[in-house]
């Protein structure tokens, strides 16, 4: 196992003859030239901002120095790779539409954009000079030590740390070695500096817990989103066919029957007849194709009439015993039809059953649907019965989808979905 | 018998292909459209001022492309329970047949696939069965309730149930007895049997036959 920080690294041995000390002093070295530039830049902005906002023109510049906080803590999250491989991933949500606007709004309502805004300030006011205090006095002193030797062969005397005078050479070699002894204690204190500031970074700019339960709010909701999408393409791929592609098969249809009442029997007549019958199958195949895509009945008067309808358009002779308060949220309709569909489509193809029963209500705030037959059992999920497709799309809604289909049968498919009527 | 005449049409139809063609197809068979409108408010304007024979209207109309055009006719016939009313619709929906045949007496109503328009010689003789105030259900929508069971049915034979279908459908007694192949004799003797095991208590004829498409399509 790779340690997967700096704490670990230094608690195994070998720390010292790895890349992870290196990686702390690089740590602390760029947080030290990070901080000194992002310093630097709001000083800048707020100065210029400050004297601009008499004239109004510097808010904007203001705000800016504000969302500052942003990329900084981006570009921090990043450098914390140096010394922990645990991702710190971004705690900001993405706005919900585009646009400038929506983005702001979004991000000065976050919390965690207040705080990247507070983390940018104490870096730049605080922490940086501690990178570079802690970088000197760990790795530069150190080296400075263990290169006495060098210094005064070329300068024929050195001052260790300026303090002390070394002019011989044993006494710059054990400069050397305590120099040596030092390095190793220094990448110890190196580390310990960057974990406790990696730490420290990451308190101020990860995610929180809050933060996740927000996220998974959101995850949610975007699933129910999608959901809703693939709803309204639907209905708008039932529309285009209806007024486009249906409108004309029919006017053609109309065209040839008329064509046929003009044409004097013989061969004509006989091309016309089999071009119109064609046209008229092409007519009752999409109309069948289109029910499937959207059925209006659906939308028109809701699940119950929806429900009798499939039952009628079912091989199997169905009962149906369906009673609803009236109109259930759209969604919660639309998942129940298909699973109804579905369901009796199955129980068509595969149960070898001679009787199907539909029931179910609304009660306690949910709408249960039970789907039964006589047939010989031994259904499953999945195995391309479409079931589990269907079961995703009811779980999109808090619903739950349960299949009891002992061999021998009976088979029934019971859905619960939590609703409310619709408004 | 019905007696052939040119009908006056008001026409509801939001495409207009199939508008314009609708027209042409009436005026071919000698039947003047003497208002062709796009929306179900429209369609109730013309009505007024026209006072036609006979109203044919699509179901999906402007402004919402659900049943505008099925509720416009429903309070048509609220108002005027004997005005023939013709609807056509894309879907075979058991609903809309029943919603329809439930305004007025039920007599003068139909309720066809936009696919029969391309037959055309029946959809005229079905516009002007309806016009002439009877019933007229598409086979389509009668198909698949054969497949359901009935309760108030089950008494009938298997026979009676195919008679009581083609009532549905429009046809005369003669036209039922062609069909099936047997007497119009016959024929009568069904429907006497329909009648009396729906407990249909015997009246005007014509009327008694709607009450019992009525119960057919509501079983």
């Amino acid at each position: 196992m790779h340690p997967r920080n700096v704490w670990q690294a230094m608690s195994r041995p070998g720390y010292l003859l790895g890349a992870w000390p290196w990686r702390s002093a690089g740590y602390l070295l760029t947080g030290a030239v990070t901080g000194a530039v992002v310093l630097v830049g709001i000083v800048v902005s707020v100065a210029a901002g400050g004297v601009l906002a008499l004239a109004l023109v510097g808010l904007p510049l203001l705000l800016g120095t504000v969302l500052a906080g942003i990329p900084v803590a981006a570009l921090e999250r990043f450098r914390l790779r140096l010394v922990d491989a645990e991702p710190a991933s971004d705690p900001h949500e993405a706005p919900g539409e585009p646009g400038l606007r929506a983005w702001l709004s979004t991000r000065l309502r976050e919390r965690a954009t207040w705080r990247e805004v507070g983390h940018a300030l104490l870096f730049a006011g605080l922490l940086w000079p501690v990178d570079a205090l802690a970088f000197t006095a760990f790795l530069l002193g150190p080296l400075s030590v263990v290169a006495t030797p060098l210094l005064m062969a070329v300068f024929g005397e050195a001052k260790v740390l300026k303090v002390w005078l070394v002019t011989t050479w044993p006494a710059a070699v054990g400069f050397a070695v305590l120099g040596l002894l030092l390095l190793a204690l220094g990448a110890y204190l190196l580390g310990v500096a960057a974990g406790a500031r990696a730490g420290l970074t990451r308190l101020l700019i990860a995610p929180r817990e809050a933060d996740l339960g927000a996220r998974v709010v959101e995850l949610a909701r975007s699933r129910v989103r999608l959901v809703d999408a693939f709803e309204a393409e639907r209905r708008r791929i039932e529309r285009d066919l209806h007024d486009g592609a249906q409108q004309r098969l029919v006017a053609l249809t109309m065209t040839l029957g008329l064509a046929r009442l003009d044409a004097p029997p013989g061969p004509l007549a006989d091309q016309l007849a089999k071009a119109h019958e064609e046209a008229g199958t092409a007519l009752a195949e999409l109309r069948e194709l289109i029910h499937g895509i959207h059925p209006k009945v659906l939308a028109d008067y809701g699940l119950e009439a929806a429900v009798a309808d499939a039952a009628d358009r079912s091989a199997v002779p169905v009962d149906v015993d369906l009673e609803l308060p009236g109109r259930l949220p759209q969604a919660v309709e639309a998942a129940a039809y298909f699973v109804v569909c579905e369901a009796l489509a199955n129980v068509g193809r595969h149960s070898g059953a001679s009787r199907a029963e539909v029931s179910g209500g609304h009660r306690d705030g949910r709408l249960v649907l039970r789907i039964r037959d006589d047939g010989r059992g031994g259904a499953r999920a999945g195995e391309g019965s479409g079931l589990t497709g269907l079961a995703d799309r009811v779980s999109v809604l808090d619903g739950r989808l349960s299949l009891s289909s002992p061999p021998g049968g009976p088979t029934l498919l019971r859905v619960e979905i939590p609703c409310g009527p619709a408004s | 018998m019905r007696v052939e005449r040119p009908l006056r049409v008001v026409l509801a139809e939001d495409s207009v292909l199939l508008r314009d063609g609708l027209v042409g197809l009436l005026g071919r068979c000698g039947h003047e459209v003497v208002a062709a409108v796009g929306d179900a408010e429209a369609l109730i304007t013309a009505v007024g001022e026209h006072t036609p024979d006979v109203v044919v209207t699509d179901v999906r109309m402007p402004p919402g492309f659900q049943d505008e055009g099925l509720h416009a006719a429903v309070r048509l016939r609220r108002d005027r329970p004997t005005l023939p009313v013709l609807v056509l619709s894309q879907y075979v929906q058991r609903r809309y047949a029943a919603e329809l045949l439930d305004s007025g007496d039920g007599t003068g109503v139909g309720y066809l696939l936009k696919d029969r328009v391309g037959q055309v010689e029946e959809f005229v003789e079905a516009l002007g069965e309806v016009a002439d105030g009877g019933t007229v259900v598409d086979p389509e929508v009668v198909r698949q309730l054969l497949r359901r069971r009935r309760d108030p049915l089950e008494r009938l034979t298997p026979r009676e149930r195919e008679v009581l279908a083609l009532i549905a459908e429009g046809r005369s007694n003669g036209a039922i007895a062609r069909e099936l192949v047997v007497s119009e004799a016959a024929v009568g003797k069904h429907i006497s049997g329909i009648l009396t095991k729906l407990d249909l208590p015997p009246a005007d004829e014509t009327h008694r036959r709607v009450l019992a498409v009525l119960a057919y399509l509501r079983a």
